[in-house]
């Protein structure tokens, strides 16, 4: 007896509005369930995920500084999404821009030079990193149909290793002692610090600035007008004349763009140095807070706190309640799920279909 | 146990933080370990929380022990850090190098909490570091390897190309080659300190160019998985891996972090810890031979002994000359040993390693 899923005509606003709350809900309660049987406080487990992380002007900063990567990558990638454009290597070009960037300010550093244009020059060499690592996918899409999916993939490997040669090679700190790290960034390299005494840097109205600067031009743009056109009905968009090659195009510069200069951020930000390992997978996160946000880039804002949330939730769970890596694992799991599931069932209708003698015979 | 105090040693800096001993009134004193992988992975991370298990055996309700797994090397490990200082641990084992730059920031702003991290090279008033010379384990197991080797060829899983991974190439190829000076030794890199899938591939490709001897600097089990089904030799990395390949494990070379623990532990529950820099091997007990196989033949077994008591003693060292560079050059003149500076910046492969190492 198949599952079938339907999409809904007209889906309801009230369900949609609904959803995340049911799902929350839903998680409240089998967090409870999953947290008593494990001999916790189930009030005590849920106050350490979603309570205490921010509840402190320190924690409410470093959730804006974790969520940020994530939204500028997922806006970006949502531009695409929106036109059937399939960006999967973000982290590629996050990576990419953290490398450009941060080689660059590295340059200048050697060369005795330094002011408040380093810092602006960084960026741009983040974003222009970014935008040539995905223009690759771009190119093989338009000019040999080669799918994006894979090739966007597969070029994240390789941008690991260019990272990984540059902090090996030419990159390497010369006192530190072989190990593959650069220098630490001096001061004119490094974002400003918004909020004393936390890691709270430029980047996060950057990207609230970037996301509204996007709901802007999704919404009442031309170009935003042909990417939703190309990405629901594509014949339709053919015969207004709009080209589905500029929708690949625009889908990948915007989107490597904004994944270089999250990576960029990250280093002149928290880390204040090129090293292998700085980024903990924010391009392959970003692809599900994108879809969490509805693809909107307000949604997207939301969906990255959300899930900023829970990694912040999960580290406090760990250190005060010593709870394993694979509880909050779960629990993470549990968060996405419902808040996936009940948004997918808001737009979708199940049905039980009896298979037919006829199918069931051929 | 016999933990021989290194603090003298040239390498030790940033001395001098005096402190008030913890009272009893305090509560247990709370010790927080930041581990890199799983404590799962049966290697790197797990040998550091057996390290805390012996402390939590030692002192018992006196003190309170919290482990954070899987922290990531990026902006995540300076708020994990943080976090446990806030919330009253008075002194943390950071066990990754990557951990370094945070740990160093986040003692800045917490002058009352003392630091422990592994494998750096940076310290402050309230930072100490601490390794272990795996390097001399190396050595002995490169004497075995080379006795037991009939192709010559000695396969070798590289995690990063750093000095603490290249010296143990070459500690190992040295002792290889003066027991079998036509022997050889292949790197494959992998790039990561664990990843089983990858491990398992290069360990195949290795015994598929003729390798009869896997080593391995990662930390997973993997390889010695597949030197068991493959009928080749294999040496455990980290924890005693000899249940994942029973007849192909020669043995494994141990990190024993459990003594320093404890003792780092009590001194602060005393009140005489001190900022410094520990780099222990066999006679600290940092380093440790796993069972060697009970089918080796008992001269072999004799000689890879000596070699340790001899380590242990101070008659030998791995790196005493005469030893050659890649290219045939002199590295090391006969009768001279290379300084801890020198080998803390290796960076360069001694002659019996074939191929460049990555830049």
């Amino acid at each position: 007896m198949p599952l079938n899923f339907e999409a809904r005509d007209r889906p309801s606003g009230v369900v949609r509005a609904v959803a995340p709350v049911v799902a929350i809900a839903l998680t409240g309660v089998f967090g409870l369930v999953l947290f008593w049987l494990l001999g916790h406080s189930p009030v005590t487990a849920l106050h350490a995920y979603f309570v205490a992380p921010v509840s402190s002007v320190r924690g409410l900063a470093e959730l804006a500084l974790s969520a940020t990567p994530l939204v500028l990558c997922a806006v970006g990638l949502a531009v695409g999404f929106r036109a059937n454009v399939w960006n999967i290597g973000a982290e590629g070009q996050l990576l990419i821009g953290a490398t450009c960037g941060g080689g660059f300010a590295l340059m200048v550093q050697d060369f005795g030079g330094a002011g408040p244009c380093v810092l602006p020059a960084m960026l741009v060499a983040g974003i222009g990193g970014g935008m040539a690592w995905a223009a690759i996918p771009a190119v093989l899409k338009v000019r040999f149909g080669a799918s994006e999916i894979l090739t966007s993939l597969m070029l994240t490997y390789v941008a690991g290793l260019v990272l990984g040669y540059a902090v090996h090679g030419p990159l390497r700190d010369p006192d530190g002692f072989g190990f593959p790290e650069s220098k630490l960034f001096e001061d004119d390299a490094l974002l400003p610090i918004l909020v004393a005494g936390t890691r709270l840097n430029l980047a996060a109205p950057l990207a609230l600035g970037v996301a509204a600067v996007a709901w802007l031009a999704m919404a009442r743009s031309l170009i935003g007008f042909e990417l939703k056109v190309i990405g629901v009905a594509p014949h339709a968009a053919t015969y207004a004349g709009f080209s589905p090659r500029r929708a690949v195009w625009i889908g990948f510069l915007v989107s490597g763009g904004l994944a270089g200069l999250a990576g960029v951020c990250e280093v002149a930000g928290p880390i204040g140095q090129l090293t292998p390992e700085f980024s903990p997978g924010y391009g392959f996160t970003a692809i599900i807070v994108a879809f969490l946000g509805r693809l909107h880039p307000l949604g997207i804002v939301l969906a990255g706190l959300v899930m900023a949330l829970t990694y912040l939730g999960a580290e406090q769970a760990k250190i005060t309640l010593g709870l394993p890596e694979a509880v909050t694992g779960v629990f993470q799991g549990m968060v996405l799920f419902f808040l996936l599931a009940t948004d997918g069932l808001a737009h979708l209708r199940v049905r039980w279909r009896r298979t037919r003698p006829a199918e069931a015979g051929a | 146990m016999k933990t021989k105090a290194m603090m003298g040693a040239a390498l030790a800096v940033g001395l001098g933080m005096a402190s008030a001993a913890v009272s009893a009134d305090d509560g247990p004193l709370k010790v927080g370990f930041v581990y890199v992988g799983p404590v799962s992975d049966h290697g790197w991370s797990y040998q550091h929380d057996q390290g805390r298990q012996a402390v939590v055996n030692a002192f018992g309700d006196r003190v309170e022990t919290r482990i954070v797994e899987s922290v990531q090397e990026g902006a995540d490990s300076a708020r994990v850090l943080d976090g446990l200082a806030a919330s009253g641990h008075r002194l943390i084992f950071a066990t990754s190098f990557g951990f370094m730059n945070s740990v160093i920031r986040v003692a800045r702003r917490h002058p009352e909490v003392r630091f422990e991290h592994c494998t750096g090279y940076k310290r402050a008033d309230n930072v100490a570091t601490y390794m272990a010379r795996f390097y001399e384990g190396r050595h002995v197991v490169g004497l075995l390897a080379g006795a037991l080797t009939e192709t010559n060829i000695i396969g070798y899983i590289g995690s990063h190309p750093i000095p603490e991974v290249i010296r143990g190439i070459n500690a190992f190829t040295i002792a290889l080659r003066r027991v079998n000076p036509d022997a050889e030794v292949r790197v494959i890199w992998v790039n990561s300190w664990y990843d089983p899938g990858k491990e398992a591939e290069a360990a195949k490709a290795l015994i598929d160019q003729g390798a009869d001897v896997l080593l391995q600097h990662t930390d997973s089990p993997a390889p010695m998985t597949v030197a068991e089904q493959r009928g080749v030799w294999a040496v455990g990395q980290a924890s005693d891996m000899s249940r994942f390949g029973p007849t192909a494990h020669i043995t494994s070379i141990v990190d024993i972090w459990d003594a320093y623990y404890v003792r780092r532990t009590q001194e602060v529950l005393d009140g005489t810890w001190q900022s410094g820099d520990v780099w222990g091997g066999f006679a600290d007990e940092m380093v440790y031979l796993a069972d060697y196989n009970p089918s080796l033949a008992p001269e072999l077994v004799e000689m890879a002994e000596t070699a340790r008591r001899e380590i242990i003693a101070g008659t030998r060292h791995p790196f005493t000359g005469p030893i050659r560079a890649q290219d045939g050059s002199v590295m090391v003149a006969e009768g001279e040993t290379l300084s801890d500076d020198a080998l803390l910046r290796m960076d360069a492969y001694v002659e019996g390693v074939q191929g460049s190492i990555p830049k």
